[in-house]
């Protein structure tokens, strides 16, 4: 049951990652776009920073790094008057109220607990992809319209959100659709987080013995599950490309573009 | 000074099993987790070199085949490259290890396909195979037309056509995609032991030691820069290299040509 429940899990990591990655990624481009030198300095630092290192890596350490920063906040507003140090040698140690989840919640607690802190380390992680391409496809738009709004009395802000804005989709896009498909195959490594996902049940009920049960009706079927979430993974890329190539199609017509231009001309 | 030294003799080689066989314990100095995240660095190393020397020629192949007119090697090369691309490389590698597991129970002679340094050098010679394949296609696809021409018109044809004119064509054109799937090859190699290849008597890779530190000191913020340090120092000799080769495809083109030129564009996971 659980197996089944986890494909849900994916789905629903991807359905609020994404949108809260392109926040991150739309505030990350606005910030480097930014005239102020050092919200430009952190909005370019930002996308530089997360590019560089393997992804697994930034996995890893945000997670680890969000939890213990939150538990840290909280001590230092819940239990102002602690004595002893937070580090001491190899332990972290914070009082238990600041703990996060406490520790005496439910089990659905943590597990949810868990989630957003992977749900969060995503949009971090992806945020700066997007960044990169909307920051990329803002420049994209032709100089031309940003000069025509400016010749009609716009404000720079309106500029950039009836103009820019508009019209930089049609560039973002083929980058989005890439980091989509990247976001779809990034999402097993929920299982790298501590998430009890579709690799997780694939590796239990798959084996032939775990420790909840001594013994399993069938041999290894490790291979299948593995192979199912193959094909999975596998039909789940092949929809997501047609949705984006009819996407494509739709946000092209009308614009100055050569794929806007040959719509123009089959369409004569 | 000295007792650095000392780790560095102890374990430069642990990775892959020389040298002081206990990992520290306790008291985790900066110079102990320098040395063996850097001495995880030779499997990462190891994994991406190879796989890209060899899938080089496969992509080479696969790249030819989905251009090609027969529908049956354009079909094939076409899935082949939907399968490993459509597909996360952590599956792949769950896959392949599980695959071969069970093959191993029947046949003995796949006892060393389920050990990392064989059996992941394998899915990442098919996967770098796989995107390499498809940034030579387009390459291929872009060839300007009045290079092929040139070709025929000097009486070239076949195997020398292809020798002398369009592969070369093709390598110029694809050399900075080229490079950032080499970069991020690399990158992917740290995925090797966090699936289901087993790392047998705590040799691993670089993130393994870097996840091994972590969570013994609960301190992510020493490991994983230092990870990300010698990983960046890595690009840096990829970049460095493939530009050295780059400088020589491009060698007798006139200098203001208007030439690739290699951008940093991750690819991100596979």
């Amino acid at each position: 049951m659980g197996f089944y429940v986890s494909f849900g899990t994916v789905l629903l990591l991807l359905a609020i990652t994404a949108p809260l990655a392109m926040a991150f990624g739309m505030g990350g481009a606005i910030a480097a776009r930014s005239k102020i030198l050092l919200l430009s300095w952190f909005g370019k630092g930002y996308i530089a920073i997360v590019r560089g290192v393997p992804d697994i890596a930034f996995f890893l350490f945000f997670v680890i790094a969000l939890d213990q920063g939150i538990e840290l906040l909280r001590h230092k507003i819940k239990c102002p008057n602690w004595p002893d140090a937070i580090r001491q040698g190899s332990d972290f140690i914070v009082c238990a109220e600041a703990k996060m989840p406490l520790g005496n919640s439910p089990q659905w607690m943590h597990e949810t607990y868990g989630f957003f802190i992977a749900i969060f380390t995503f949009a971090i992680v992806f945020g700066a992809f997007a960044a990169n391409v909307l920051l990329g496809a803002m420049r994209a738009v032709p100089r031309a319209q940003v000069e025509t709004a400016e010749s009609y009395g716009m404000t720079s802000r309106q500029t950039f959100w009836r103009i820019i804005v508009p019209q930089m989709w049609v560039y973002a896009l083929p980058g989005l659709g890439n980091l989509w498909m990247v976001l779809i195959k990034a999402t097993p490594l929920l299982f790298l987080l501590g998430i009890e996902d579709i690799v997780y049940w694939a590796r239990e009920l798959g084996a032939t013995k775990t420790p909840q049960f001594t013994a399993y009706p069938h041999g290894d079927w490790r291979m299948w599950y593995f192979l199912t979430l193959l094909v999975f993974y596998l039909s789940f890329t092949k929809i997501s490309e047609i949705i984006l190539h009819s996407a494509m199609i739709r946000l092209t017509r009308g614009q100055a573009t050569s794929g806007g231009e040959a719509q123009r001309r089959t369409a004569e | 000074m000295i007792e650095c030294l000392d780790t560095i003799s102890d374990y430069a080689f642990r990775s892959i099993g020389f040298g002081e066989r206990l990992l520290p314990r306790k008291d985790f100095t900066l110079c102990q987790q320098f040395t063996l995240i850097g001495s995880g660095m030779i499997w990462n190393v190891y994994f991406g070199v190879v796989a890209l020397l060899s899938g080089f020629i496969l992509a080479t192949a696969v790249a030819l085949g989905k251009a090609a007119r027969n529908p049956v090697i354009q079909k094939a090369s076409e899935w082949f490259i939907f399968i490993f691309r459509g597909s996360p490389l952590f599956i792949q590698f769950f896959f392949a290890y599980f695959f071969f597991l069970s093959l191993k129970g029947q046949y003995a002679f796949f006892d060393p396909f389920t050990a990392a340094w064989l059996g992941a050098l394998i899915v990442l010679f098919l996967n770098t195979s796989a995107y390499t394949g498809e940034i030579f296609y387009g390459a291929l696809q872009s060839i300007p037309k009045g290079d092929i021409e040139a070709a025929d018109a000097y009486g070239l044809s076949g195997w020398s056509r292809f020798r002398r004119v369009i592969w070369p064509t093709m390598l110029r054109l694809a050399w900075p995609a080229y490079t950032n799937e080499a970069i991020f090859l690399f990158h992917s190699t740290t995925l090797v032991f966090f699936s289901g290849f087993p790392a047998w008597g705590q040799k691993g890779d670089a993130l393994y030691y870097a996840s091994f530190f972590a969570d013994k000191t609960f301190n992510p913020f020493v490991p994983y820069p230092i990870l990300a340090f010698y990983f960046i120092l890595l690009t840096l000799v990829i970049i460095g290299i493939m530009s050295r080769i780059a400088k020589r495809l491009y060698s007798h083109l006139p200098k203001d040509a208007n030439r690739p030129s290699f951008r940093f564009r991750p690819q991100i996971i596979r």
